[in-house]
């Protein structure tokens, strides 16, 4: 297509918006609420999963031994929980370093104390463990098993389920924003697509003279697909910009009017949420955009 | 230039617009097909610019071969057919030289010679002073005019004029006939569907007469045959 064939087109597509302005509106208007939406599902899920991987750098599984078991075999089952998926990494510590972080845990440090109550002699000689961190706390349950059922091992302690219930959550509000989005998308492909076959109806004088006269099918098509990517465009747009502001607004009002939240969550930045964000909603504009008028225009527009 | 090989033409209700129809038209040649309504005239049309598709039988036009003709290249056909039609069918929104300029758009022509092609075609038919009206401010003389210099601003091989007198008194009928016989002179293939008696027996070109879809006479330097 030349320069000025694209110029014609874009600005037959502007015409179109005009003409037609309030379905064009009600299908902006669709779009941006669609995308809105998405837009905080997205913002929500973003830091429940940034905070589910703090939670993951800290949690630790500790796996005990067999009283009595020797050096080497520790040294074994050091190798057999390396050769497991989903291990991130594997420490291990010492009955005497155990006794250590419990003194300082328990005594607050106080070791003339604890020297005075249980003399030179270790409580935790047989807790020497390797302490593990996952790469995925979803799936700690498997990964318990499958430390229990290695030889040698007495017992796995895994921490609390905090991490693992938020990352349910997280799939959940995954799977239900998936489904509203999908339904809204829906919605504004078929008022893109009114709209789009409102404005062929409109033309259709100009669309079969154009067509005896010689135009290709995408010169004849090109002016609605403009239209379908315009309004997807301005549709993704309007949200990004509402959206920026309620996130910066919205953070700073809970880490300053809410010290509970702000102890337990680190707001992620609005420039990291856009990174991903914008690009999301402008290709989902775009793409419902343009494929609501490639439809309807493959429908309508028949030579 | 215009070949019909035994084309037949049946609609899906059952009705033969046309039965077995052949002729041949030169380049350069003037050609009235005429006949009363339902004589498949429309439907001859339509044949012609690929709107539909013949039932049996073959048509060629400028070197195209229409059953070898893929869908992409209907364009392309269409680009060597001007059409004018009995509503002239002009975009009301556009002024005179908006309305000639967008056959050139759609076809893609360079801004440069849209700007010198339109105003050419304008003068040819007489129209260069009213290129900033719109088509309701112009008589139906002008506006089949218009209409004209559409169809012939792109250079096509032929010119296929549907009833192009059926909304014009004796005047401007006769204008609108004129200029399509200046066309024809410059090498322009004219062919003109009518059942204007008057135009056709003052032309005295060659004419192809049609009653219920079949050629009943072909005359060089005819006149209009009453059927019935």
């Amino acid at each position: 297509m030349k320069i000025n064939t694209l110029g014609y087109c874009i600005k037959q597509g502007i015409k179109n918006i005009q003409r037609n302005l309030l379905f064009s509106l009600a299908s902006v208007g669709t779009m941006v609420a669609c995308l809105f939406l998405f837009g905080i599902f997205y913002s929500i899920i973003l830091n429940l999963d940034h905070e589910v991987d703090d939670i993951q750098k800290t949690l630790t599984i500790s796996v005990f031994f067999d009283e009595g078991i020797g050096e080497e075999q520790i040294a074994q089952i050091g190798n057999e929980i390396k050769k497991l998926e989903n291990i991130d990494a594997y420490k291990f510590i010492s009955a005497d370093v155990a006794w250590k972080g419990y003194v300082d845990d328990v005594y607050n440090g106080d070791e003339e104390y604890v020297k005075s109550v249980f003399g030179e002699d270790n409580p935790l000689e047989n807790s020497s463990s390797y302490e593990v961190t996952l790469k995925d706390v979803s799936r700690q349950e498997i990964s318990v098993k499958q430390l229990e059922d290695i030889q040698g091992v007495r017992k796995v302690n895994s921490s609390d389920g905090t991490a693992k219930s938020l990352s349910a959550i997280i799939t959940l509000l995954g799977y239900v924003s998936a489904g509203i989005i999908a339904i809204l998308l829906l919605v504004s492909m078929f008022l893109i697509s009114n709209t789009i076959t409102i404005g062929i109806s409109v033309r259709k004088e100009e669309i079969a003279i154009m067509k005896l006269i010689g135009a290709k099918d995408i010169f004849v098509r090109a002016p609605f697909l403009v239209e379908g990517v315009l309004i997807g465009l301005i549709g993704s747009i309007i949200p990004l910009v509402i959206m920026y502001f309620v996130y910066t607004a919205m953070t700073s009002y809970l880490t300053e009017h809410f010290s509970l939240i702000a102890n337990m969550i680190q707001f992620i930045s609005v420039k990291q949420v856009f990174i991903g964000l914008a690009p999301i909603s402008i290709l989902m504009g775009i793409g419902v955009g343009f494929f609501g008028s490639l439809l309807t225009t493959r429908k309508h527009l028949k030579v | 230039m215009v070949t019909l090989d035994h084309v037949t033409m049946q609609y899906p209700t059952g009705t033969k617009a046309l039965d077995n129809v052949s002729f041949n038209i030169k380049k350069g040649e003037f050609v009235f097909i005429v006949g009363s309504s339902g004589s498949g005239k429309t439907t001859l049309i339509k044949l012609l610019l690929k709107e539909i598709a013949p039932t049996s039988g073959e048509i060629t036009v400028a070197d195209k071969v229409y059953s070898k003709l893929k869908r992409k290249e209907i364009p392309m056909l269409r680009r060597k057919i001007g059409v004018v039609f009995q509503n002239f069918r002009l975009l009301k929104d556009r002024t005179v030289f908006e309305n000639v300029a967008f056959a050139q758009q759609v076809i893609e022509r360079p801004i440069t010679e849209i700007r010198r092609e339109v105003p050419a075609t304008l003068t040819m038919v007489g129209l260069a002073d009213k290129y900033k009206q719109f088509p309701k401010e112009l008589s139906g003389g002008e506006q089949q005019r218009v209409a004209l210099a559409r169809a012939i601003v792109n250079r096509p091989d032929i010119i296929l004029a549907d009833e192009p007198t059926g909304n014009l008194d004796p005047k401007n009928s006769m204008e609108i006939m004129t200029l399509l016989e200046e066309i024809n002179k410059r090498g322009t293939t004219v062919v003109v569907v009518t059942h204007n008696k008057e135009v056709v027996n003052l032309m005295q070109k060659r004419v192809v007469t049609l009653k219920k879809g079949k050629i009943i006479s072909d005359e060089e330097k005819g006149g209009y045959r009453d059927e019935d």
